[in-house]
């Protein structure tokens, strides 16, 4: 990886550290709870390394085995995360 | 579709996350930010697969499958009491994900790897290794699977200590061989170790910072697994997680008043046995009432404000609490919430509960926000709380939990204690309260005491 890209990944991480942060702090305190299994949906995202390391050649290696419970690990996130999350906020009434 | 097309819907995925949390500002558009969230995922998910050289679908599709049922079924049905354990299963799940790729790519085709690669893919497989063995003990603990208190042994800071260094002494041999499997696995089984070994000498009180302090490790993980695939959706989407269980990690340390690195390694939460030798325990008698007394009280009573705890959660009391209050609201009582930033056991937890039981989001009220309205107020209902209305936090500069944030109870005129048993709580220290001369205590189960007192007052 050359030093512009590994500078300009560094950049983006900082940022989106400091924009979270900004977005965050204004979650109140009775939303706490769908914020944290939200994160877990999101953080779910590992799926994209996941799938690519599944699929990365044609036959069937260790790593694609790894890759495989990987999947499953981050769906079980995104499905199960989103799910809940759902299920949470629908309970909230005026 | 080309790389640059990928990358492009990489970058509204994360946008859609974004907005997501930018809409759980309020619990009005909150669903909406959640819809918009997934709409992100799935197209992350979607265009990834359309990656050019892609192969292994039936795989992908089995363990897409598999998780879809394993995650589906636990979100629907999990109860609301136990969401601070499914949250620790899903932080132990997104470490062991992105550890996992970072292994996947440690032993794939691609062995010359950059010493930035190399130091990302083994924070990623440390943290999300350890993320995960963590937040199963995590699991354990809010289970009573093994024990709530800390589980202490001597030179343990000093064990885990050794491992850190063990763990970075291995990580540099791999960084002169990547090739090295021997290293490798050491490397991993102790990142493994050590999420457990850090996890069992804290004890259930401290459990809601370390859920988020998890939260927030898994969300590095991930960030760290983007920056070796180069991949900024991973980046971008793990420092959202990570910044947001760091921020939730310093609320409750806040509201408890310790630092993080006291709620580590202090071992809060054993049971303090000098109080008794000393003497300096309470003194006074407890006086413990029927339903009928209590009853007699809330009949009389024009405000009332209920604290709710572990306790009602634990009961499943939070319908036969929001029957008492509307009951009391249809009377002209006013009636409202009292919430404790640790009240339960993660951040939010007595909101979602209440939420479930249908009582509206206005009527609950953060602990800044009405501490200073118990004084005028007839009648508080502590329904399962121990610690956070414990005024030793005020009085007695000998207590651990001395200079915690703690709510005013005891200042309106009557404070009713619904209580199991005179066990200590969660901070393993007794509390002042259950012994003033204003508190009445109604000893039992809390979902059948409210259901009775619901029962007596409609007489």
């Amino acid at each position: 990886m050359d030093t512009g890209t590994i500078i300009i990944g560094l950049t983006i991480f900082v940022l989106a550290c400091f924009a979270g942060a900004e977005l965050i702090a204004k979650v109140p305190p009775t939303l706490h709870t769908p914020l944290m299994s939200g994160s877990n949906a999101i953080s779910g995202i590992a799926i994209v390394g996941a799938l690519l390391a599944t699929g990365h050649s044609e036959s069937f290696s260790s790593i694609s085995l790894i890759g495989f419970l990987a999947v499953i690990f981050a769906t079980i996130n995104v499905v199960g995360g989103y799910m809940v999350t759902r299920r949470m906020l629908q309970m909230f009434k005026k | 579709m080309s790389n640059h097309s990928i990358n492009l819907i990489y970058l509204l995925s994360a946008t859609l996350f974004m907005l997501g949390i930018k809409y759980l500002s309020s619990p009005n558009t909150a669903k909406r930010g959640n819809l918009l969230s997934m709409i992100g995922m799935a197209a992350a998910i979607g265009i990834t697969l359309t990656t050019p050289g892609l192969h292994g679908f039936t795989l992908i599709i089995i363990g897409i499958i598999i998780g879809t049922v394993i995650g589906g079924y636990a979100a629907l049905k999990v109860k609301m009491t136990s969401m601070p354990e499914m949250v620790a299963l899903f932080n132990g799940c997104g470490g062991a994900a992105s550890a996992l790729v970072a292994m996947a790519e440690f032993r794939g085709p691609n062995t010359e790897f950059d010493s930035f690669t190399l130091i990302t893919l083994l924070l990623s497989m440390i943290i999300g290794g350890l993320t995960f063995t963590g937040s199963l003990m995590a699991y354990a603990k809010l289970q009573d699977l093994i024990s709530t208190r800390p589980i202490t042994y001597p030179g343990q800071q000093f064990i885990n200590g050794a491992i850190v260094l063990v763990t970075l002494v291995l990580a540099s041999l791999l960084f002169q061989d990547p090739s090295n499997t021997l290293v490798f696995f050491g490397i991993l089984a102790l990142s493994l170790s050590l999420g457990v070994l850090a996890v069992i000498p804290i004890g259930g009180a401290d459990m809601p910072v370390i859920i988020c302090l998890l939260n927030s490790y898994s969300g590095l993980a991930v960030s760290m697994t983007g920056f070796a695939l180069n991949n900024n959706a991973l980046i971008i989407t793990g420092s959202l997680v990570g910044a947001s269980g760091i921020i939730l990690t310093k609320i409750m340390c806040d509201a408890m008043n310790r630092s993080l690195a006291n709620v580590l390694f202090s071992a809060f939460g054993k049971i303090i046995e000098s109080a008794d030798d000393t003497g300096e325990g309470p003194t006074g008698t407890i006086k413990g009432y029927e339903v009928e007394d209590v009853a007699t009280i809330l009949a009389n009573a024009g405000s009332l404000i209920i604290v709710p705890g572990y306790g009602m959660a634990a009961a499943q009391a939070q319908h036969a609490t929001r029957e008492l209050g509307d009951y009391l609201g249809e009377q002209g009582v006013n009636v409202r919430y009292a919430i404790h930033p640790v009240a339960g056991r993660m951040p939010g937890h007595m909101n979602v509960l209440l939420a479930e039981a249908d009582v509206p989001y206005e009527q609950l009220f953060a602990l800044e926000d009405i501490n200073d309205d118990f004084a005028g107020t007839d009648v508080v209902l502590v329904i399962g709380a121990n610690d956070v209305v414990n005024p030793a936090a005020k009085t007695n500069p000998s207590s651990p939990i001395y200079g915690m944030p703690v709510l005013d109870v005891e200042k309106a005129t009557t404070v009713i204690v619904l209580k199991r048993s005179m066990s200590v709580g969660f901070a393993g220290i007794e509390n002042e309260l259950f012994f003033m001369d204003n508190t009445m205590m109604l000893f039992g189960d809390a979902r059948s005491s409210l259901q009775k007192l619901v029962a007596t007052l409609k007489q």
